[in-house]
């Protein structure tokens, strides 16, 4: 069916309406962010700063150690990256390729597992933590990651996995490789861009998470970037603004970067092994 | 070994790595016999942080048995996060928080009955009223040491050229006549007399009817708490509405806004007056544009005159910290009558201490901090704090009521109604 040229302008002008509309709180951070106070208590606010500065950034980098938080933050999240997707690998390719009983109930606990909500698994895994004295280590808060990030890394690698053709592994088998061969050799390859998918998924969530971190760290030094951003923040919703908009726009540069290089591979991952072909 | 067999011990090592990297962080109370204890902060803005961390390492400095390690916290989560710490047995020793979000802790046995810790120096210093805003039952639980009044930030030069007359903590403006120079200020056109920030609506009108006798919560001799909505109760209410609906002296749209979000309109001659908590100034004197002539003026007067509820920043200790006395010792040293002085203007607010009350850097007419200091003698703790079931009926029940009776949504009948009969349901579910 042929688009006329008037319902091709209309559905371009929707697109761009949609995309300002998702870009709008972005440009408004990265517009306060370079606005001196006074331009932030303006009655007309503009998009570029009249009188743009860098105080802002200086003044964040002086009150709050967002350098080490950042740190912190890296290293939560590409251990937790890195595991999920250790752990997710052989999950996955099990369940995709066994569809035994066992599958179908791992992969029903992995959708259920997803309607809890922080608050209520939080004061359970504190004490489980603490126990384990994994309280206040960056290391605690991996494990937490892992665990929290695991269902849905494994619901994308499961996509990964079935679209990958299992005459391949059989033939593999022919040749005399066990199944471990097989994934590491065969598989795991093919799996490449839904395995990177997957890690980068998994450290924009790890990047991202507050409350754990909140709850689960304790001493100034080993806290992430979102708990270390809300020291901006004061009571009753007041906000050091500017500070505030300089250390969030910094604090979502990775996320976007990330985000930018693995956009297409998500959706990949996510269609993969929709359709029979 | 078989190929797979080293796969899964590489996977069972990682793992336990990742575990025993975790094990080595002990914290421990006490290094080497020196006592630790942790003091979380709340505070938030440079010079109040500063003031903090140069106090903590003062103590550190001068108390070589006892170290105290600053820990900052966040208002916006000091809840959850201090729930969490209770139950997990790691909470901080010394807590920053406020009076209204200590009630759930004390009567949940987190935090340590101060009485018999308190120094004499500190009790006497600090008035009753005060101590009244974190007594929980028959126990103080945190050590009420900054505080704030509402009041009126004013467009001076709108003022000014109107001719009204500018009310002074001597003599203040009644309800009535708050209102009449409000309409008197407006024009008609997109000017308002004043603008109300409500997205808060139950802590203003509750604070602020104080001054009309307004109590609300009334408990009887049983101790059970009941809600009556009597005249003393109406008058702030009515008094917004009635600037909203009525006359067009307050703006509608900022009934949903916070503080921060009416100081656009305020700098840009939108609105005479907001207002707001007195540590705003800080916000004022940042963001107000050059030349704008702004002044501070107590909020109205009513019966009770200027009296207001307030619920001032605490300094708790945790019942499971194991070094209580150490901790009351650092929070006596840190409300010393000029290290008060030192947080209170590092936070722009008053504090409660008498001594540093009398601190000359308090009674500057520059920012207003005449006109604030000069309202502490008014101000109490705010009604309901210590209520249970308080929170609910705050979020379930008076701020949906409170917000459609601002906007002209229902009338006085129905509020009433409201906050009065589904109020004392949700009381009498945590009073059986």
């Amino acid at each position: 069916m042929k688009t006329g040229k008037g319902a091709r302008a209309g559905q371009y002008l929707a697109l761009l309406a949609y995309l300002v509309f998702l870009a709008f709180p972005f440009l408004w951070l990265l517009s306060t962010a370079f606005k001196p106070p006074r331009e932030l208590g303006s009655l007309h606010p503009t998009w570029i700063p009249e009188d743009p500065t860098l105080a802002n950034f200086r003044q964040a980098f002086d009150e709050q150690p967002l350098l080490d938080a950042a740190f912190n933050s890296l290293i939560a999240a590409l251990g937790a990256a890195v595991i999920a997707v250790l752990i997710a690998t052989p999950m996955a390719f099990v369940m995709a390729r066994h569809r035994t009983r066992l599958a179908k109930a791992a992969t029903g606990w992995v959708v259920v597992s997803q309607a809890f909500p922080f608050v209520l698994v939080i004061i359970p895994l504190f004490l489980v933590l603490k126990n384990l004295r994994l309280i206040n280590s960056v290391p605690g808060l991996i494990m937490v990651y892992v665990v929290w990030a695991l269902p849905f890394a494994l619901w994308m690698l499961v996509g990964y996995v079935r679209a990958v053709p299992t005459e391949l592994e059989e033939a593999a088998a022919v040749d005399g490789a066990g199944r471990v061969r097989t994934l590491v050799s065969i598989t795991a390859p093919l799996l490449a861009p839904g395995i990177v998918a997957t890690g980068l998924f998994a450290f924009i969530s790890a990047w991202n998470e507050f409350f754990f971190a909140l709850v689960l760290l304790k001493t100034p030094e080993k806290q992430t970037l979102p708990v270390v951003l809300t020291h901006f923040l004061g009571a009753e919703g007041v906000a050091d603004l500017g500070p505030l908009a300089a250390a969030a726009f910094l604090a979502t540069l990775p996320s976007l970067v990330v985000f930018a290089i693995i956009q297409k591979r998500i959706t990949g991952g996510m269609l993969a092994g929709a359709v029979k072909s | 070994m078989p190929m797979r067999t080293r796969w899964i011990v590489a996977l069972v090592v990682g793992l336990l790595l990742t575990g025993c990297v975790g094990c080595s962080g002990d914290d421990s109370a006490s290094e080497d016999g020196r006592i630790t204890l942790r003091f979380q902060s709340l505070a938030w803005q440079q010079e109040s942080v500063d003031a903090n961390k140069e106090l903590v390492k003062e103590w550190n400095a001068t108390h070589p048995g006892v170290k105290v390690e600053y820990v900052q916290g966040s208002w916006d989560s000091v809840h959850d996060q201090l729930l969490t710490s209770f139950e997990g047995g790691e909470a901080p020793d010394i807590i920053h928080d406020a009076s209204d979000d200590l009630a759930d802790f004390a009567y949940g046995g987190y935090l340590a009955d101060l009485r018999d810790l308190l120094p004499e120096r500190l009790k006497s210093d600090i008035p009753q009223r005060s101590w009244e805003t974190a007594t929980f039952g028959d126990g103080i639980y945190g050590v009420p040491f900054l505080q704030e009044p509402r009041v009126l930030i004013a467009n001076a030069t709108w003022l000014k050229e109107s001719g009204v007359r500018v009310p002074t903590p001597e003599k203040p403006w009644s309800w009535g006549e708050f209102r009449q120079i409000t309409d008197e200020l407006s024009d008609g056109n997109g000017k308002y007399g004043v603008a109300w920030p409500l997205k808060e609506p139950v802590s203003a009108t509750l604070n602020l009817s104080l001054s009309t006798g307004g109590q609300l919560f009334h408990r009887d001799a049983n101790g059970k708490v009941r809600i009556r909505f009597g005249e003393a109760d109406e008058v702030v209410p009515r008094t917004i509405h009635d600037q909203v609906n009525s006359d067009g002296s307050a703006s509608s749209s900022t009934l949903g806004s916070g503080g921060s979000d009416t100081l656009p309109g305020f700098f840009g001659g939108k609105y005479a007056m907001v207002p707001l908590g007195f540590s705003y100034r800080q916000q004022i004197v940042q963001q107000a544009p050059k030349g704008f002539d702004w002044q501070v003026l107590p909020a109205p007067a009513g019966a009770d005159g200027l009296t207001q509820g307030v619920s001032p920043q605490t300094l708790s200790v945790a019942e499971d910290s194991p070094h209580q006395k150490e901790a009351v010792a650092f929070i006596d040293f840190m409300l010393q009558p000029r290290n008060m002085v030192r947080l209170a203007l590092g936070d722009w607010m008053l504090p409660t201490g008498t001594q540093a009350l009398r601190d000359p850097a308090l009674h500057t007419e520059e920012n207003g901090w005449a006109t604030g200091t000069a309202l502490a003698a008014h101000l109490r703790s705010a009604p309901a704090q210590s209520v249970r079931g308080y929170p609910e009926w705050k979020d379930k029940v008076a701020t949906p009521a409170l917000q459609e009776y601002y906007s002209g949504a229902i009338g006085l009948g129905e509020l009433r109604e409201r906050l009065v009969e589904d109020g004392n349901l949700v009381l009498a579910r945590y009073q059986r």
